[in-house]
């Protein structure tokens, strides 16, 4: 047997794992309510399907020491992993159809078998879903014969689409409010797409992402040529539109998305902060939330009426400018004892601060100021602003909007280009001249100013503090939310808050397989693109030799600003 | 004004710019400099030559404040730099290079350059912040003296905005020269800049390093194996063998000292 067909069969038998396992804890039960295309496709069964053609994807891959076999070899390689998926769920459909195991596992129901059947019955279900395994892993196999722009275009079109199938409940509820009804009858349908509105998604996400990849050069070259200042002046207008669109959005998407908008801007203040501190400076902080916490304790401890001690009861907005000098000092103190630690072992110091954080402000010893686990109720509004999702989302933006200018400022200058020098090589930055110890603590005090003011707001936001709400599962979110958005890229951070944060938010009916999810999502970005989604520039450079890259589109300079030059050099 | 006394005995009255006594590395057990006496005449070339492992780089390590001695003295321009920091020693102006390249790959080759003058910009954060003008205009002005820079040590225009990293290899010993000039330097530590060269880009080198000398008014020590560039270029030669002067002089002392011709050249002619 060929090393290349033994790997396709075990990618087939670890795909067909990954699919009895997503089975048998429920996802494909619970994504069983939703449709793909209204009354056609269940997204439920769609999950086993995509796994098919991932599995297919991979097994037509070929590591690099292999020489690349024919076209057919590598559909074939697709058609056997395929298969094998199809095999494995078809076993676990016919066990779970004949054996009642329900008393160990609750999803084993026959109601599973059902779907994995596509409600066909055990002979005819098991030959589809054999023989469905089969082609798309050929599908997915296929996608490596396919030019890579267009096989590209297709595979995120189709996540794509998949994506606007479960917002059906939002983006519906968007169309209804601006009085587009038409449009939302002609996409949308009873919890699902319709077939044309499927059809429309996919093939018009795709063909954009294939104009992109083809003509976006040229595009960035027209406006790369264009007189500097008509270049100005577009730029002007471009952000002023998106300016408007953001102001009006809390009235757009109503209240219950502005709520989840509110929590992306908290998040995007997060992300921005944490990544001066990792994405420019390079420095690995587990413990951020630590920043998140100290800002929405002293907001609480200066604003609240029920607070423990001082009771100073100032005004949300009196209480901020000593919320940002708390962040400062915090910072330093923080950043002063770990300045000669590097990579891993600053990482772990840093986990622990994070983690000592939330037991002291836990802790009986502290309850006298911090109301210990009990917290710290009542704390006000930011007047003029309310609680209200809908306007509280204003001062959040206005903070996201100035912390985003701040970084893309400060990315351009002279304190981002040490920063980037430590990152790529510390002692090679000191001999060149730069005060690594001070660009650290710089790094930490804005870093843990912006922590600092995310946590004002999320204090003021849901008007309590409690300890628990700063885990470290805050952290690991700012973290990923960065690495996923693309390190050192201010758009990045926003992309990757709006995905992870922002979707499941929207999707809490999925909430129960969040961290799942979250995990597969991380795993297959570093798998395929360990930049991130959108990175910056000079972190593409780092992860992939960049003379033998075609793609590169949607690639933007450090500041997140399209400068249009090519990246490849030489 | 200091006293030295060369090997032959003869008191000698030079203006060095930077001296080292008695210079001593350990490492563990390893000895890589033992009480290394040096002088570096203001406005000379003097290069520092031994066998593989004889300590050169690691002596420089020393001069740029990456390794402490762990004993001596060294003074740059009448003051000590025991205990500074590498930048401190920027600052005061000490510029290198390294053996092995070392460059910010993934930045811009300007970017690069610009990052060497670091020490000689005084925008502070909070003035970046606000894009105050003064920051602005000393910005503007870094970009054209470090595209100044790149022109001086010939690396064309059309590569200023390429990857440090993508620059084929020579390009990338010129590059780190514009960076450690960036700093405006009084004294320039090279670590073997023709090593990896073709005798063409060699010779192309040497002539750089001699114009940059006269006309940047620097004081240039260098390390090299080549010998055809030590004996063309240096107006004195100092050598070392495992961590120990050997030898001080003038081209041509060197090139008669017995000592030298057994230790390293003599080595070599044997090969
Ligand atoms: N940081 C260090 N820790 C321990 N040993 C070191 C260190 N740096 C250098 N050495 C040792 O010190 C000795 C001198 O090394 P150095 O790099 O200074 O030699 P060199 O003269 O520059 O040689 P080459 O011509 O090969 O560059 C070597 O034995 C080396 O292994
Ligand atoms: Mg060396």
């Amino acid at each position: 047997m060929s090393t290349l067909l033994r790997r396709a069969l075990m990618m087939g038998l670890f795909g067909g794992i990954a699919g009895v396992h997503v089975s048998l804890v429920g996802i494909v039960n619970t994504f069983q309510t939703r449709d793909l295309i209204a009354d056609i496709v269940t997204i439920g069964s769609v999950l086993p399907m995509l796994i098919a053609i991932m599995v297919g994807w991979l097994a037509g891959s070929t590591p690099k020491h292999i020489p690349r076999p024919s076209g057919s070899t590598t559909l074939v390689h697709g058609a056997m992993a395929g298969g094998v998926v199809g095999v494995v769920l078809a076993a676990l459909a016919l066990l779970v159809d004949s054996v009642s195991l329900t008393w160990i596992l609750v999803n084993a129901r026959p109601q599973l078998a059902n779907i994995l059947y596509f409600e066909q019955g055990p002979g005819l279900g098991s030959v589809i879903l054999i023989a469905g395994g089969v082609l798309l892993g050929v599908a997915g196999a296929g996608l490596h014969l396919l030019p890579r722009t267009i096989a590209r275009a297709l595979a995120i079109s189709g996540v794509v689409t998949i994506i606007a199938a479960l917002m059906e409940p939002f983006v519906g509820a968007v169309l209804r409010n601006v009085e587009l009804r038409a449009i939302e009858g002609f996409l949308y349908q009873s919890g699902g797409l319709t077939v044309q509105g499927f059809i429309l998604v996919f093939v018009l996400i795709a063909a954009g992402i294939y104009g992109w990849a083809k003509r976006g050069d040229r595009a960035k070259a027209r406006v790369a040529a264009m007189p500097p200042d008509r270049r100005r002046a577009g730029k002007l207008i471009a952000y002023g539109v998106l300016f408007a669109i953001l102001l009006i959005l809390p009235q757009i998407v109503g209240q219950r998305l502005s709520e989840v908008v509110g929590t992306v801007g908290i998040y995007i203040l997060l992300g921005l902060g944490l990544n001066i501190v990792v994405g420019f400076a390079g420095l690995l902080d587990l413990g951020y939330v630590a920043f998140f916490a100290v800002g929405a304790y002293t907001t609480a401890l200066l604003t609240s009426p029920a607070s423990p001690v001082l009771n100073p009861e100032l005004p949300f907005w009196g209480a901020l400018p000593f919320v940002i000098m708390a962040a400062a000092l915090v910072g330093l103190a923080v950043g002063a004892p770990v300045l000669r630690l590097r990579g891993d072992y600053l990482a772990i110091v840093t986990l622990g601060f994070g983690e000592i954080a939330r037991e002291i402000f836990k802790s009986a010893w502290a309850q006298p100021v911090t109301g210990g686990a009990q917290g710290i109720l009542s704390v006000p509004e930011p007047l003029p602003f309310t609680r209200d999702p809908q306007s509280i989302y204003y001062p959040i933006l206005f903070f996201c909007i100035i912390a985003a200018i701040a970084a893309t400022r400060l990315a351009a200058s002279r304190v981002g280009r040490a920063w980037n020098a430590m990152r790529e090589d510390e002692s090679v930055a000191e001999a060149t001249g730069i005060n690594t110890v001070k660009y650290k603590l710089l790094a930490f005090s804005l870093g843990a100013a912006f922590g600092c003011l995310s946590g004002a707001f999320f204090g003021t936001k849901i008007g309590v503090v409690f300890p628990d709400s700063f885990n470290i599962l805050v952290s690991i979110n700012a973290l990923a939310l960065i690495v996923l958005g693309g390190m050192g890229n201010i758009a990045g951070v926003m992309v990757g808050a709006l995905v992870l944060v922002g979707l499941p938010e929207l999707l809490r009916e999925f909430a129960e397989y969040r961290l799942l999810i979250y995990g597969v999502v991380l795993v297959v970005m570093m798998i395929l693109r360990p930049e991130g989604l959108l990175p910056s520039r000079s972190r593409r450079v780092e992860l992939h030799d960049v003379s033998d890259e075609d793609d590169d589109d949607m690639y933007t300079d450090e500041a997140g600003i399209d400068t249009g030059r090519p990246v490849v050099s030489t | 004004m200091t006293e030295t006394m060369d090997r032959a005995g003869s008191a000698q009255v030079v203006d060095a710019l930077l001296q080292a006594d008695k210079v001593t590395m350990k490492f563990g057990g390893l000895v890589a400099n033992r009480d290394v006496d040096f002088v570096i005449p203001r406005g000379s070339i003097v290069s520092l030559i031994g066998p593989n492992g004889a300590g050169k780089t690691t002596f420089f390590n020393q001069l740029t404040g990456m390794l402490e001695p762990t004993s001596g003295e060294i003074t740059f321009n009448g003051k000590s730099i025991i205990g500074r920091t590498p930048y401190e020693i920027v600052e005061m102006g000490i510029g290198r290079t390294f053996q092995n390249i070392r460059l910010f790959g993934a930045m811009t080759v300007l970017a690069n350059v610009m990052v060497g003058r670091h020490v000689r910009m005084h925008s502070s954060w909070w003035g970046s912040l606000l894009r105050l003008p003064a920051v602005r205009a000393e910005e503007e002005d870094t970009k054209r003296r470090a595209q100044e820079l790149l022109e001086r040590v010939g690396l064309p225009r059309r590569y200023e905005e390429d990857w440090a990293k993508n620059l084929p290899y020579g390009d990338q010993r010129r590059l780190e020269l514009a960076r450690a000039l960036a700093s405006e330097p009084k004294l320039l530590l090279l670590d073997e800049p023709t090593a990896g060269m073709n005798p063409g880009e060699t010779a192309q080198m040497t002539d750089l390093i001699k114009q940059l000398r006269d006309e940047l008014d620097l004081t240039v020590l260098l390390i090299e194996h080549d010998m055809k560039v030590v004996m063309g270029i240096s107006e004195r030669i100092t050598v070392l063998d495992h961590g120990e002067l050997l030898a001080e002089g003038k081209p041509e002392e060197i090139r008669a000292n017995p000592a030298v011709i057994e230790a390293y050249l003599g080595k070599q002619a044997t090969e």
